[in-house]
């Protein structure tokens, strides 16, 4: 390659790298103009200029939004249901991923076509029914309420599923010659082999879960029972239209996903990009 | 060996009860008992009479039906090719840096789509506002007229659109990012040796060779989109609904506003079908895709 052509490559390499950056910048803007905003007296909220840094930066509104409002109530439904879901995803789903790969068993081929049917099939549309059945069961404003329609989460089978595919067989048959039940073999072998993966679905879990609207939504009417996520759009009378005391709120609402995948970025990618179809 | 087929049988059965009780209850359940009322006049709670295809045939002469299939295929449409694009072109920024800097650029544009919906909301709810938005603001700098955007009619789709981009594009652009790096550098070596440039390159080597991850991508998102819901409602509260009712919503509004439980399920069956058939033709998609390799 010419000196020249290779100067022009990095002349418009460099171009489009910044670009990227300015544009990343640009990007998080509203999220940073969300954050700034709620550090803000009222009164500065509401000036008619932009002002990039607050004057008088003030964690008041994140003490009304704690003290005066229910969030913290809904923070420990959000956090019940989000735990609750992800525990009985995560476990259901091991299981039945083991069997499905290390296991021969009739009906085996009508549980995968169950799987990659529920895949397919749109939850929104059985709003209905699932809202009559919980109200036939009686649990109408309550965590099981929430929880049990949400337990649908058939890529985590199958993501397992690949992963103790995965696993060489010489493991297994070592175990087998041991003796060891296949309750042993899964705890013991497979399970701790796939910590990685079973970690980062966890996380993932946790997050949709806690993101969850739809449903959650539906399937409460008492604002005590409310996760974070509804309560801070549907209680209005909760922040009247203090926008910063609002924005305070929808901070404190996103903390704990951004946090989860702040701190785990690696493991909250490689689930995405799993749960996708996508071998990272 | 028989005995051993059995006893595996038997853990399996074990293994798998939980999770299939659940689906049962939650999931094989609801779907039948959905199409079982869109055949009758019930309400949301308690039972109806058998009307036949009643509530399939009024459908085709509901407006707000209408209206509903129409802003969810205009949704689609403002959403899932431009959102594919944008993911792309920053994926291919982002693939172009190194370490660190990659990681927190990346973090910048993937930090949306971790956060719940209202969050989204409340944030360009904010940015948006007619009085003291930001954009606002802005639109004054330049010397425009302010918009009250989400309660203009013409505005709405196209700004809850954006919004949808902003919010969900990190997970298209890190699947996009997974798609590149499983490109072998050899190749773009080899090219650099030929000096192929910069637009050759991309058309002649990375287009081809993403191929598989663009398109699923794309039918990711159409699927996810048909299925729109908590992002209209949202930025409808207060304004005008009935105009931009898509068809989750339209379900939402019979079933839990209207407690017309056999017309809604006459709705969610027809999203059910449309998703249905399109999630089967990406897997056929895929399919053909994973063959190809």
């Amino acid at each position: 390659m010419t000196t020249t052509s290779l100067q022009r490559m990095n002349f418009w390499g460099g171009v489009i790298t910044v670009l990227t950056v300015l544009l990343a910048l640009l990007w998080a803007f509203p999220l940073y103009w969300g954050v700034i905003s709620s550090l803000k007296p009222e009164n500065e909220v509401v000036r008619p200029y932009i002002e990039l840094w607050p004057e008088n930066p003030t964690f008041s509104h994140y003490y009304t939004a704690i003290f005066d409002t229910q969030i913290v109530t809904w923070y420990i439904n959000s956090i019940a249901v989000a735990v609750g879901v992800t525990v009985i995803t995560i476990v259901t789903s091991m299981l039945s991923g083991y069997a499905l790969s290390q296991l021969q068993f009739p009906g085996r081929k009508a549980l995968w076509w169950l799987i990659l049917a529920s895949f397919m099939v749109p939850t929104q549309a059985l709003i209905i029914n699932h809202f009559v059945l919980i109200a036939q069961l009686g649990l109408i404003n309550t965590w099981a309420g929430i929880m049990l329609p949400q337990l649908i989460h058939p890529v985590i089978i199958i993501v397992y599923k690949q992963f103790f595919d995965q696993v060489p067989k010489d493991f297994r048959e070592a175990a087998v010659m041991d003796n060891a039940g296949e309750f042993r073999i899964l705890f013991k072998v497979y399970l701790p082999m796939n910590w990685g993966v079973t970690t980062a679905l966890s996380i993932v879990t946790f997050i949709w879960t806690w993101n969850a609207f739809l449903w959650p939504f539906l399937s409460v009417t008492r604002t005590e029972m409310m996760t974070v996520p509804v309560g801070i759009t549907q209680v209005n009378d909760a922040f009247g239209v203090f926008y910063a005391r609002q924005l305070a709120a929808a901070v404190l609402a996103g903390l704990p996903v951004a946090l989860a995948y702040l701190l785990f970025q690696r493991k909250v990618t490689e689930a995405i990009t799993l749960s996708a179809g996508i071998k990272g | 060996m028989l005995t051993n087929r059995r006893k595996d049988a038997w853990i399996a059965a074990v293994l798998v009860a939980p999770f299939l009780a659940i689906y049962l209850l939650v999931f094989v359940w609801p779907t039948i008992q959905m199409f079982g009322i869109s055949f009758t006049n019930a309400p949301l709670i308690g039972s109806g009479d058998w009307v036949g295809t009643e509530n399939y045939e009024r459908l085709a002469s509901d407006p707000r039906f209408r209206t509903a299939a129409w802003n969810t295929a205009y949704f689609v449409i403002l959403t899932v090719l431009p959102g594919t694009v944008v993911a792309l072109l920053i994926a291919l920024g982002v693939a172009r840096l190194k370490g660190r800097l990659q990681s927190g650029i990346l973090a910048l544009f993937f930090l949306p789509y971790i956060l719940p919906v209202s969050v989204v909301y409340l944030i360009w709810d904010w940015v948006l506002n007619f009085q003291f938005g930001i954009l606002m603001h802005v639109l004054d700098l330049f010397g425009m007229d302010r918009i009250p955007i989400m309660k203009t009619r013409e505005w709405f789709m196209p700004a809850v659109g954006v919004v949808t981009i902003w919010w969900t594009a990190g997970f298209s652009i890190l699947l996009f990012l997974a798609g590149l790096r499983s490109i072998p550098p050899e190749i773009y070596e080899a090219a650099a040796l030929d000096n192929a440039g910069r637009w050759t390159t991309f058309r002649r080597i990375t287009w081809p060779l993403l191929w598989p991850v663009t398109s699923l991508v794309f039918t990711i998102q159409l699927i996810a989109q048909l299925k729109i819901f908590d992002q209209v409602y949202l930025f409808s509260q207060g304004g005008r609904p009935n105009d931009n009712m898509v068809l989750v919503y339209y379900v939402f509004q019979r079933a839990f506003q209207q407690d017309q439980g056999g017309r809604a399920a006459a709705v969610a069956v027809t999203l059910f079908v449309l998703v249905v058939v399109v999630s089967v033709l990406q897997f056929q998609l895929l399919r053909m895709a994973g063959g190809r390799k």
